[in-house]
């Protein structure tokens, strides 16, 4: 099995121990994975500001680094969402259906391919989990409260092999934290409200770690909490997974 | 003509045909949607009186509204103040304090009556009074709004309604308040006909 | 900045009352879910709303022609309007051939869209609104802030003040019984007087010719039965086949709406009343241009229940008023495009497409979909602001070419890391206004993996 590291744009730049928990992770879980290294970004900035046109390039150049592998894992499911449902307007070759197919979130991965069932780490904190929107309404890695569905989360399932841990309940379930890419500098006022607003549900219920499968929701998170100087630490779900300590 | 330009509009727009899906009739199993029914009339607002074994309709209305001075009814075994076939204007209506109508069909998922124009004999009579009786025959309680449709038909008569509860607005900060425009209140009576 | 984003700012000043605001509509959207999930079927109903109006639209040439042939049959008087002056005309032309002078409305988004308030008081009828919602916010001279609840942006403070100064309640007086109670007797004379009222449809049925119109305060049937003449004016989407599919869309409206099992009255109105006359005005109004947008035209499924704004944490956070449309939310964005792509060019990006309005419309609409799809076409057309058009150029090709991603990720993490504060926080970085920037670590992941993988 020919795995592919797919590395975000942000998170390659900004939050390395993010990409290398999740590479340390997979390695430990058995998976031989390969970072090609030419790889940029999946070209979401673009496509929704509305020029998709614009990432036409990064499209092509995303599907000829990483169609020859099985599977394509990445920390994070808003790019993994961009490549399954928004790489539609190019042509559809093979190659480009092999990759829209293959490109996996890493829980995805971990639950549906690895079929991981326990895990050696534990994280003894009060942890509230950020159900991210392009994870939870677009890749459907759980239920969303809209939906009169059996309750199903594969981040809760996951953060619930580690030792220690005390999962929080919302009382928002899965708001969205208002980060949505160029939405957070084209409105930067609601942007940062419903930053604040999930923040302080977090607070409220004691949350020592936040957590999400999206580090462009943690960005956001983490940029209010560091500007309020609130007493919350931010963590993507890959390095708990992995164990690294707050 | 405006017609002739939207359907031509529509027919050069519209999509291929999509197929009518077939509704199937979501029966809940529960052979008994009496008590769902007053419970979910009750939720709704709406009191709800057995009265099989009561001392009549006429005394039950007088005990409930002892006030009513103005009463109206197209049943025959409701005593009236008010002839219904004989006002002159329906503005006459304004002073009913209470009215009294037979109701079709309950709906159990929502404590809803289905009501006819025939059954009001005027079509204000329910909006327009103080308060509301329904008479409802406890056989006619259907589980839900798929079967209540299956059960009437809508252009049988030239108005016909749901009734789920007393008139209600939450228009104001969002505080429910109990007789908006309509009847202040509904009373349900379930009773059995012979 | 977009229109949107600045009203939104605006409102969003006064944090306590966005509180307030946000928390008023969340409570909605949780009875929303309480009653949805008392319905074990919820998701099936909502696939096969969504597919009854996918055929609907599909026929609609046949099913309109349906509808107006059986309503005449009924004793119904139909007429059918292009846009919003005509039909604004075709009221008043009815009004003028039975001499209305006074007239009352129960709710209808289609009359607001239409303007038809103002084109009748222009022309010397009283029109009076008999929603509470509504009545509120004409007495205040706004327009509606929320589909459902017109005045959902109002406290009741307000209202009273408003109340008193109009209707001569108490001064002071905000209890909502007692004013409740004072627009219950304003509106009861208005009723006894008014010579035609005028209502929505929330749904018209093509077998049987009749309108159904769904109300909790009973004011539509005060209206339609104590006038001699009634009017019901309805977009031409508001046909469904059969009352059979009205068990469909009756268990899905109140409680999508409001989290009710049902409205207190769902009225089904066939013919006229005895010596009185019944009209039914049928809408295009830009609808017809809407079908034709395959990539939009699911937007005609609309229902009208609320739920995506009710559950939109923008929308929650900015107000009706802030999307500048009758039909403000998610629904609103992606109706409005196709009337003046110019006009409400800011509207699609009123959202961070968190699908919550997708999942949970009634008739799956899938709106952030849609909102996608608005913003590549406003860019095409090429109604993207100029500096953010370049910037997206530059950006495609950053990110295409892997040695000028890097050279620029590293050139960015340096400034982050060594310019002083008033270089990155200023008035051009909006992230930065009350947010920090992310902290740049010294090695990317690439500089990372290169050094440890050996590459």
């Amino acid at each position: 099995m020919k795995v592919g590291l797919f590395i975000p744009c942000y998170i390659d730049q900004f939050y390395p121990q993010v990409a290398i928990a999740s590479l340390e992770l997979l390695e430990k879980l058995g998976c031989q994975v390969a970072y090609p290294f030419r790889q940029t970004c999946c070209g979401q900035p673009m496509a929704n500001t509305g020029c998709e046109q614009d990432a036409v390039a990064t499209y092509h150049h995303f599907v000829e680094l990483f169609h020859a592998f099985d599977y394509i894992v990445a920390p994070s499911g808003s790019c993994v969402y961009h490549v399954r449902k928004h790489y539609d307007i190019i042509e559809q070759t093979e190659a480009v259906k092999r990759v829209r197919e293959n490109t996996l979130d890493l829980s995805e991965f971990l639950l549906d391919v690895l079929k991981v069932e326990s895990l050696d780490s534990s994280f003894p904190y009060k942890v509230g989990l950020h159900q991210s929107c392009h994870g939870l309404r677009g890749l459907r890695l759980g239920t969303g409260s809209e939906r009169v569905l059996e309750k199903d989360s594969k981040l809760q399932a996951l953060l619930r092999l580690v030792k220690g841990i005390e999962l929080v309940e919302l009382s928002r379930a899965d708001e969205c934290c208002g980060f949505g890419g160029t939405f957070a500098i084209n409105e930067p006022a609601i942007s940062v409200k419903m930053g604040k607003d999930r923040i302080a549900d977090h607070e409220s219920k004691g949350v020592e770690v936040l957590t999400a499968g999206d580090m462009s929701c943690l960005m956001h998170l983490e940029s209010i909490i560091r500007r309020q100087q609130k007493n919350i630490k931010v963590k993507h779900i890959a390095e708990i997974l992995n164990g690294v300590q707050p | 003509m405006s017609k002739s330009k939207i359907i031509a509009a529509i027919q050069k727009n519209k999509p291929a045909e999509v197929l009518l899906p077939s509704i199937p009739s979501f029966e809940t199993g529960n052979a008994k949607p009496f008590d769902a029914f007053v419970a979910t009339a009750e939720a709704g607002g709406s009191q709800v009186f057995r009265i099989s074994d009561s001392p009549g309709l006429n005394t039950v209305i007088n005990t409930l509204f002892p006030e009513a001075v103005n009463i109206a009814s197209p049943l025959p075994t409701v005593r009236s103040t008010i002839d219904l076939e004989k006002i002159q204007s329906t503005t006459d209506l304004e002073s009913v304090d209470v009215a009294v109508i037979k109701g079709q069909l309950g709906v159990a998922e929502n404590g809803a009556v289905w009501v006819t124009e025939a059954d009001c004999g005027q079509r204000v009579l329910p909006f327009i009074t103080q308060h509301l009786i329904i008479l409802l025959d406890p056989a006619d309680i259907v589980h839900n709004m798929q079967e209540a449709y299956q059960r009437i038909p809508v252009d049988a008569t030239g108005f016909g309604l749901f009734i789920a509860g007393p008139s209600k607005t939450a228009d104001i900060e969002q505080s429910l308040v109990i007789g908006a425009q309509g009847a202040r209140s509904l009373t349900i009576f379930l009773e059995a006909s012979q | 900045m977009n229109q949107h984003a600045q009203k939104a700012a605006e409102f969003i000043r006064n944090e306590s009352r966005t509180d307030w605001h946000d928390e008023a509509l969340w409570f909605i959207r949780s009875k929303r879910d309480k009653a949805a999930h008392g319905i074990p079927e919820w998701e099936e109903l909502r696939e096969l709303a969504s597919q009854v109006k996918s055929h609907v639209l599909s026929k609609l040439d046949q099913y309109l022609e349906q509808f107006e042939a059986r309503a005449i049959q009924n004793g119904v008087q139909v007429h059918w309007a292009a846009d919003a002056e005509e039909h604004n005309r075709i009221v008043h032309s009815i009004l003028k051939r039975h001499q209305v002078q006074h007239l009352v409305k129960s709710k209808s988004m289609l009359t607001e869209e239409c303007h038809l308030n103002d084109y009748l008081i222009e022309r010397g009828i009283e029109v009076v609104d008999t929603d509470l919602g509504e009545r509120i916010i004409q007495l205040k001279g706004e327009p509606p802030s929320h589909i459902v609840m017109p005045a959902i942006h109002l406290k009741k403070e307000e209202v009273g003040e408003l109340f008193h100064e109009k209707l001569h309640t108490e001064k002071g007086a905000t209890d909502p019984k007692y004013l409740t109670e004072a627009a219950r007797q304003h509106l009861r004379q208005k009723f006894l007087t008014a010579q035609a009222a005028i209502t929505g449809v929330n749904f018209a049925i093509a077998e049987t010719g009749g309108v159904v119109v769904c109300t909790n305060e009973g004011n539509a049937d005060m209206g339609v039965h104590l006038a001699p003449v009634q009017i019901h004016c309805m977009g031409i989407e508001k046909i469904i086949p059969k009352a059979e599919h009205l068990g469909i869309f009756t268990r899905l409206l109140a409680r999508s709406a409001t989290g009710q099992p049902i409205t207190i009255y769902t009225s089904h109105y066939h013919r006229p009343k005895t010596g009185g006359a019944m009209h039914v005005v049928i809408v295009d109004n830009g609808r017809t241009a809407q079908l034709g947008r395959e990539d939009f035209r699911n937007s005609l499924k609309c229902i009208r229940c609320g739920a995506c704004m009710n559950t939109c944490p923008i929308y929650r956070r900015s107000g009706g008023h802030s999307y500048g449309y009758t039909v403000p939310g998610p629904i609103g964005s992606i109706l409005t495009p196709g009337l003046d792509l110019k006009k409400y060019s800011g509207l699609p990006f009123a959202s961070t497409l968190c699908g919550s309005c997708s999942d949970v419309c009634p008739v799956k609409i899938n709106i952030h979909e849609q909102l996608y799809r608005w913003r590549q076409v406003i860019a095409e057309q090429g109604h993207l602001p100029a500096a953010k058009r370049q910037s997206m150029k530059w950006a495609g090709r950053v990110l295409s070419r892997p040695g000028w991603y890097n050279f620029f990720g590293k050139i960015g993490r340096w400034a982050i890391r060594r310019l002083p504060r008033p270089f990155l926080y200023n008035r051009f970085n909006e992230w930065g206004k009350d947010r920090e920037l992310p902290e740049p670590p010294r090695q990317s992941f690439k500089e990372w993996y290169r050094e440890n993988k050996r590459l």
